[in-house]
């Protein structure tokens, strides 16, 4: 279904794909005065908020946590870790839409595109984890090796927003209307996702239902690395597996079918 | 081997009359598209160093065929075999990033035709120096004029000479200087060995560029030879739309031909005829040729004037006269007279595209008693055959003495 010719003719574009994910980067900073400090500062401004205001303003406490930046952590490490996903998606979605005049006008593989935004979205997340995992050295949380565990759970979650994005980005080449309904779709998804909330403030039942939900499975093994320092059940995590590899097979195969009509289409 | 082999290419696109029937087809429920057809059983060869025109209408398929040969877009059934690497300047200025530089962009721009960094490095000097831009070359592209970008986007376009190039009448864009220095490189390239594919309406262009031209008309090919044979032919299909009886027409350029007066006389055909009495729409500077008007007199006419003016593309006139000015006057002409104006000159004008109004009147003006008049009764070409090459409108030949003191 996909194959090795298109990888290769994938591969052998890496060199655009480097210098496109450096463009998405240096088109953040353009005409800046302090260029590459805004990349590090949003991030940095939302660790900061968390912390600051959450920890040392509002004071709210976490069950069974006794140090004060406890939610802190709860919290930086389920947005972030949300973010990744949400823009991800968000930008994967609309990717052969936004690059339609350059589709219709040269001939490259198209999957090029879906994997800049991967790529420069993976970039992003490590400067804000990194700064994160600063964060965590300076207050003395540091979650050690457990942390590797973090890596595994981030692969199959990245599989899924792969999967998903791709699937949606072929189908949203048709239907438009995709890109705007992921768009309030993901702000459900958001508050039914306990990022900033304890899923023991649910009644059973809900919590129950929402356990389907797979971002909840991701957040909760990044909780357990982040804030107990505790390897993840990977149990929970064979559900999302599962999920990732559907989406991923969905994915190439909408792909696959529809690549001829998307230029058609644009 | 840059060859190319298109066999029995056919596009076409789907056409849904609800948009959700897509979604119940892709769900397996019956076809509910209809086809639109805009290419049909369209096959030719492409010898290796060869280059071929590809004319017809807007509408025609050009565009689609150029784009299924890139790759860009798919092909209903057919295939197209290639010989290797196509460079396509289908329409200039590709996805320029007004923010970054002029370098920034030609690297862009150079790899997603597939180019490695270390191959850009070795040329990215070449491409400044061609594009002819200078220190705007470090510059954010949205300080550029529309010219710079066309010149940067050529450069960039062509900075590897493929063994397939198409060009979809990018060059008709950007300043004559650059226009020349850009047909240079392709004639450049042909000479060493890269297959062209033209499209362009433009006859010179065409002429001189290729050795072939097929012809596109609703999708199919309908003709293949050599350019000159297949513009003529070209050229006789618009004609035969324009006789329409319709008043005002619109002319393939998207001019209009205005045909006006009251009908007592008319103008039943009108030809430029070579000295061998052939007819011609292609005429060489300074060829003497005759202009034939047949003209049908429907009732007496106590007094009948012709006239005509040669126009440029511009509508400029640049001749014009008439029976009443060369005193030759045609008086008690009775109705259903049939007659013959054969106006000989030498086509003493620059290379172009001209047309032809006539006028049939009783006196110099056609105020009095308009007849007819006719707008772009006919069009033709000039091109420089047998002429050394010179700029402007009309061939005044010198003869240049110098001497020293």
């Amino acid at each position: 279904m996909i194959s090795m010719g298109m990888m290769r003719d994938v591969w052998s574009f890496r060199d655009f794909m480097k210098s496109s994910v450096q463009r998405e980067f240096q088109s953040r900073w353009t005409g800046t005065q302090f260029g590459p400090f805004w990349i590090v500062a949003h991030p940095l401004a939302n660790i900061l908020i968390f912390t600051v205001i959450f920890a040392q303003i509002m004071k709210p406490s976490l069950p069974h946590h006794s140090s004060k930046f406890a939610y802190s952590i709860y919290l930086c490490s389920g947005v972030l870790t949300w973010n990744l996903f949400a823009e991800m998606l968000g930008r994967t979605v609309n990717i052969f839409v936004e690059n339609a005049s350059l589709l219709k006008k040269v001939h490259f593989p198209k999957l090029c595109l879906p994997l800049i935004v991967i790529f420069s979205n993976l970039i992003n997340f490590a400067i804000v984890i990194t700064l994160f995992l600063l964060f965590t050295l300076i207050i003395g949380d540091f979650p050690g090796w457990v942390l590797l565990a973090a890596l595994p759970v981030l692969a199959i979650q990245l599989a899924f927003i792969v999967g998903l994005g791709v699937f949606l980005a072929t189908i949203n080449v048709f239907y438009r209307d995709i890109h705007q309904s992921v768009q309030v779709v993901l702000q459900f998804w958001f508050w039914l996702t306990p990022i900033v909330y304890v899923p023991a403030t649910l009644p059973g039942l809900v919590s129950r239902m929402m356990q389907w939900n797979p971002m909840w499975r991701f957040v909760d093994a990044y909780h357990g690395i982040f804030l107990e320092k505790t390897l993840p059940q990977w149990s929970t995590l064979v559900y999302p597996g599962v999920l990732a590899v559907f989406f991923v097979w969905l994915g190439i195969f909408a792909f696959h079918k529809l690549q001829g009509e998307i230029v058609d289409e644009l | 081997m840059s060859y190319l082999r298109i066999q029995n290419i056919g596009k076409a696109y789907k056409r849904y009359h609800k948009r959700w029937h897509r979604m119940a087809e892709w769900l397996g429920m019956k076809p509910r598209h209809e086809l639109r057809w805009v290419l049909k059983n369209i096959s030719f060869d492409v010898v290796p160093g060869e280059a071929v025109g590809i004319i017809g209408v807007n509408g025609a398929g050009k565009s689609t065929l150029l784009k299924i040969i890139t790759g860009t877009t798919k092909s209903s059934n057919g295939t197209v075999e290639t010989g290797g690497r196509i460079s396509a300047l289908l329409e200039l200025g590709m996805g320029f990033h007004p923010e970054f530089t002029g370098r920034q962009n030609a690297y862009m721009g150079a790899q997603i035709q597939g180019l490695k960094i270390s191959e850009v490095d070795n040329i990215i000097e070449k491409i400044k120096e061609f594009s002819e831009i200078g220190d705007y070359f470090d510059q954010p592209v949205r300080t550029y004029s529309s010219g710079m970008q066309v010149r940067l986007a050529f450069s960039v376009a062509t900075c590897v000479r493929p063994q397939i190039l198409i060009v979809d009448e990018a060059l008709s864009v950007g300043d004559a200087y650059f226009q020349h220095k850009s047909f240079n490189r392709i004639r450049e390239f042909r000479t060493e060995g890269t297959t062209l594919l033209f499209v362009s309406h433009d006859r010179n262009a065409i002429q001189s560029l290729c050795d072939r031209a097929i012809l596109l008309e609703h999708g199919f090919l309908i003709k293949d030879g050599n350019p000159e044979e297949v513009m003529d032919y070209y050229n006789a299909i618009i004609a035969e739309k324009e006789n329409a009886t319709v008043k005002v027409k619109r002319l393939e350029d998207g001019r209009a031909q205005t045909v006006s007066g009251t009908g007592k006389a008319v103008v039943s055909n009108i030809a430029i005829l070579d000295q061998s009495g052939n007819r011609v729409e292609v005429v060489d500077v300074g060829q003497v040729v005759t202009l034939h008007i047949e003209v049908i007199v429907h009732t007496w006419i106590k007094r009948l004037i012709c006239g005509y003016g040669i126009k440029d593309r511009l509508g400029q006139v640049m001749y014009g006269t008439n029976t009443d000015l060369k005193k030759q006057e045609l008086l008690n002409v009775p109705g259903g007279s049939h007659i013959i104006f054969d106006i000989v000159f030498p086509v003493n004008l620059g290379v172009g595209s001209y047309s032809v109004q006539t006028a049939l009147c009783s006196t110099d003006t056609h105020l009095v008693d308009n007849y007819e008049w006719r707008d772009l009764a006919l069009v033709f070409n000039v091109v420089n055959i047998s002429k050394t090459h010179f700029a402007g409108c009309v061939w005044i030949d010198p003869e240049i003495r110098i001497s020293s003191l």
